[in-house]
């Protein structure tokens, strides 16, 4: 199956703009006696980025880089501290409470452990229903089994009615994920946040999983944010990645382009690394020294500037400006 | 003589619903300064494989047969003391998640320092010597043994667990997901630290995965393990261009080649059996697409592909 | 198509739990002693009135007093010439009763303020942890024994004073519990579906915090009627019911260690033992079987 790219240009779903989550980082016990000033963690620090109806947005990064709060604070399940987030035209941040339970059926959120995510104590047929009662969806409750049997269908389980009593422990790592997809998909969103959905699973039942996500998505127009560490899937299955280094997006672009020209000199380590099957000259890896550094010590100027190998007096200084750099593909970085 | 042989070896973890097969029949060879890759999904039975080397086991499992010898030396009837001296100084292992196994309220040298002492009996000074020569050897600022463990990163952590394996210069490494939990970034420089010192002290090194790049990228040769058994073994640009196995072949389809085409692969239907009432035949004939008569009733055996290259499969001893 | 996923199947779901419980419960060998004490002694309460003749527990001014056993007083007479297993027979009845009711008592309050502290946190925590600090501190035998002379012996009274005042350990323990589970990625999905703090609370939480509750109540059980036959021995028990501290009140009262009645003071305090022994036992193994980590491998 080929992916091509999909989306609509006209329909933007998702706005999110110079979105900002900080929080007061954990202090230890003696600074707390001396009365400090608690420091601020800023995960993610002023990003811009918008996905279209029907659209794959990756986020990718290494930990630590805010890809994850990202994801929650679009769905507030982390409260924003700045920025604005706009779903179908509306301000997610301004919603009251009604508002937000609605909200909720038309955003969805698959987690990346399907071991940890299922209610280890909840029936296979209660974990997808769950969703239907809590909003009150159905009239009764053969309409409930109608979607549930309709959900797990959709999610690739054959014979739903059978695994209605199965607990989580009785499925295998696949299955998991497909119930935590069927979960996701009985309220019919319009938009899912699939946070790392198969880094736990087994490169065999992987392809299956993504599969899955990409036709939900050619059939029902539901939109992705796919958030992930590991280039390669992204490149796989989403039309746009957006690249993200210390609660900044770097580089935003086609998944292609960034993958084949990537622009920025942290992506194009990053692409240098993507393992392949083969002995690769030490010398073709770009390297970086050293790991992410603390989002409490965010360097200043470009953030990357410590662990870049292209990095000048400029970079020190002056934080870059994130702009559109060709038709499409945006990049912070003063040399581009 | 290679440096480590392995034939037959058979390990079975005794449950009360009956025994789980999870290793049976492995063979494996190493040469001096190899490194082989044992690759497999979970419960594949390659850790089992592994640390049935040293009978690192828990404790029920059962070491069923086999043949282990380093060097032509029998150890698989060693007993517990010989198997102790074995580990570490001839076999040594980094562990997946090593790095969280350090003691957060010591100092990081003190608790290299220490372990020399107790094992190697080597005096305080020496042992606080050699320890800074490690860390040097593992890319570490060797004025840093002096720090606690939450000072450094996760991929220091694993450095320092790297260092503690090759302290005694074993003539094995074993590595046991060695860079799972780690970012791409961390990931890369681990093994490329992996394979310099695999160089620098000509070790051999036998490096346990789900992960294929991580074979492709550092290993000499390779074996595919499913279902505690191994179904294909070679040299691991032979193995990987031409798979012989259909299981082979359709892991190496599902993996994502950003140099190929935007594509993704059929995964492979079904699951892998339960090790406790394995399929008779072929083990993966379940999940195979191309079932022939002999598949569901009979063992394949082991067929040479072409030099070195073997692979457990019907379908090749009909060609 | 089956219309009742919700009735038949409930049915269903429970044989298929309880069933797999059973599997791993019965391979626990202390389990099982405990299972069987306690099987002993529920037979006892029910079935011994019809097997035993209790009202030769009565003061009838015609039986020997203070006689060791012999046929037909299997186990002696009292000071009163009351039949000593008579009196065994019914305290069974009135310990098990405590016991179980002041339990239930006990882990209600325990689990509602657990639970609630441990999922708002902030203030409804300090407040609710600070309350339960209280009944932490302050000694418990002289609180018991205050309350109890407050509000008049009655059985009623003993099991609300017992359970009023035994449920702070387990409001913690339950609390560190919610904790835990509260951060668990299945309640973040719950909230994710426009779940209320409620429906988290009963649907996700409660469920696993269950087996804690289970093996909780078991050792608050055993607790209860210690207190009762403490309360009982010291005199502050229901006067109209005969219970195993009461016949060790009387016992110690009546002379019975300087007349050296074995016979009065052993059967009442061997039954106290085993039956706390019996539901102690059953606590850890719940405890064991409940939570996997503890599980032993099998070999």
């Amino acid at each position: 199956m080929d992916i091509n790219n999909r989306g609509d240009e006209q329909l933007e779903l998702l706005k999110v703009s110079n979105l900002e989550v900080h929080f007061a980082a954990r202090q230890g016990f003696l600074s707390s006696l001396l009365n400090k000033q608690p420091k601020q963690v800023r995960a993610v620090d002023g990003l811009d980025f918008s996905i279209r109806k029907g659209e794959i947005l990756c986020l990718a990064g290494e930990s630590g880089s805010g890809k994850t709060t990202t994801g929650k604070a679009i769905l507030r399940l982390v409260e924003p501290t700045g920025g604005e987030v706009c779903f179908k035209g509306e301000d997610v941040i301004a919603f009251n409470r009604q508002r937000l339970r609605r909200f909720r059926q038309e955003a969805q959120i698959i987690f990346q452990d399907p071991y940890e995510s299922l209610n280890p104590r909840q029936t296979v047929f209660s974990t997808v229903a769950e969703p239907l009662e809590v909003n009150r969806i159905c009239k009764n409750n053969e309409q409930i089994e109608e979607r549930v049997i309709e959900a797990l269908t959709d999610a690739g389980l054959s014979n739903p009615q059978e695994l209605f009593l199965r607990y989580p422990h009785e499925l295998s790592g696949g299955q998991r994920q497909r119930l935590a997809i069927a979960g996701a998909l009985v309220v019919k969103p319009d938009f899912i946040m699939a946070d790392e959905p198969v880094s736990m699973l087994d490169l065999s039942i992987r392809a299956g999983i993504l599969k899955l996500m990409v036709d939900l998505r050619d059939q029902k127009g539901i939109s992705y944010l796919f958030i992930t560490h590991d280039l390669s899937l992204a490149w796989l299955v989403s039309d746009r990645i957006a690249i993200m280094y210390l609660g900044k997006i770097v580089e935003l672009g086609s998944a292609d382009t960034v993958i084949r020209q990537p622009l920025h000199p942290y992506t194009r380590a990053l692409v240098s690394v993507i393992p392949v099957l083969k002995r690769v000259m030490p010398s073709d890896k770009k390297l970086l020294q050293g790991e992410t550094p603390d989002p409490v010590n965010i360097p200043t100027g470009c953030r990357f500037h410590p662990r870049c190998p292209e990095a000048q007096s400029r970079c020190r200084e002056e934080e870059p400006l994130y702009r559109e750099v060709m038709p499409g593909h945006y990049g912070a970085c003063h040399f581009i | 003589m290679s440096l480590l042989e392995v034939e037959n070896l058979t390990t079975y973890y005794k449950l009360k619903e009956g025994y789980v097969r999870a290793c049976e029949n492995v063979n494996l060879k190493l040469e001096k300064g190899e490194a082989l890759g044992l690759v497999g999904e979970s419960a594949s039975g390659k850790t089992t494989a592994a640390l049935s080397l040293v009978k690192l086991l828990p404790d029920n499992a059962e070491v069923r047969a086999g043949k282990i010898s380093i060097e032509g030396r029998d150890i698989s009837r060693a007993m517990e003391d010989e198997l102790r001296r074995i580990r570490w100084k001839e076999i040594a292992i980094i562990f997946q998640g090593a790095m969280n196994a350090l003691n957060p309220v010591r100092r990081v040298g003190d608790q290299i320092v220490e372990a020399l002492r107790i094992h190697e009996k080597m005096p305080e000074k020496e042992a606080c010597l050699r320890t800074a020569e490690l860390f040097e050897q593992v890319e570490i600022d060797p004025d840093r043994v002096r720090e606690y463990p939450h000072e450094f990163s996760g991929g220091m952590r694993q450095r320092v667990m790297i260092a503690m394996a090759v302290a005694c210069n074993p003539k094995i490494v074993i590595g046991d997901e060695p860079t799972t939990a780690l970012d791409v970034m961390v990931q890369a420089q681990v093994l490329q630290l992996l394979e310099k010192l695999r160089r620098e002290l000509q070790m051999g090194m036998i490096l346990i995965t789900h992960d294929l790049s991580v074979v492709g990228e550092t290993c000499d040769r390779v074996a595919v393990m499913y279902a505690g058994r191994i179904v294909e073994t070679g040299p691991t640009e032979k193995v990987f261009e031409n798979p012989a196995h259909p299981y082979t072949r359709a892991l190496i389809a599902a993996f994502p080649n950003i140099e190929g085409k935007r594509y993704l692969a059929q995964s492979i239907p079904g699951n892998p059996p339960n090790l406790l009432n394995p399929p008779a035949g072929c083990r993966f004939h379940e999940r195979c697409s191309q079932i022939i008569g002999p598949c569901s009733e009979k063992d394949p055996t082991a067929v040479e592909v072409s030099t070195g290259h073997m692979a457990s499969c019907h379908l090749l001893g009909r060609l | 198509m089956p219309s009742s996923v919700y009735s038949k199947d409930n049915l269903r779901l429970l044989k298929k739990n309880l069933r797999s419980f059973w599997d791993i419960y019965r391979q626990n060998t202390m389990g099982l002693i405990g299972l069987c004490i306690l099987c002993f002694f529920t037979l006892l309460a029910f079935l011994g009135p019809r097997l035993v003749d209790v009202t030769t527990y009565v003061v009838d001014g015609v039986t020997q007093t203070m006689h060791p056993p012999v046929s037909g007083y299997w186990l002696g007479t009292d000071n009163l010439g009351r039949d000593i297993l008579a009196g065994v027979v019914i305290g069974t009845q009135v310990s098990l009763l405590v016991g179980v009711a002041a339990a239930t008592i006990s882990m209600t309050i325990g689990t509602v303020i657990g639970i609630v502290a441990g999922f708002y946190g902030k203030l409804a925590d300090k407040l609710l942890m600070r309350f339960t600090d209280v009944f932490l501190v302050i000694p418990w035998l002289p609180l018991v024994l205050a309350m109890a002379a407050l509000l008049g012996p009655s059985l009623g009274n003993i099991i609300f004073v017992i359970g009023i005042t035994s449920w702070a350990g387990t409001a913690r323990i339950i609390r560190s519990q919610t904790l835990s589970v509260k951060e668990r990625p299945y309640v973040e999905r719950a909230r994710a579906i426009g779940s209320s703090g409620t429906h988290i609370m009963l649907r996700h939480i409660l469920p696993n915090v269950f087996p804690l509750i289970y093996a909780n109540t078991i050792l608050v059980a055993a607790i209860a009627i210690l207190s009762e036959t403490t309360l009982s021995f010291l005199g502050m028990g229901d006067p109209t019911r005969i219970s195993w501290g009461m016949m060790l009140h009387y016992a110690y009262e009546m002379g019975a260690v300087i007349s050296r009645a074995w016979w009065w003071l052993l059967p009442p305090g061997i039954c106290v033992v085993l039956v706390v022994l019996g539901f102690t036992f059953i606590g850890f193994a719940l405890d064991e079987v409940l939570n996997p980590k503890l599980r032993r491998r099998d070999r």
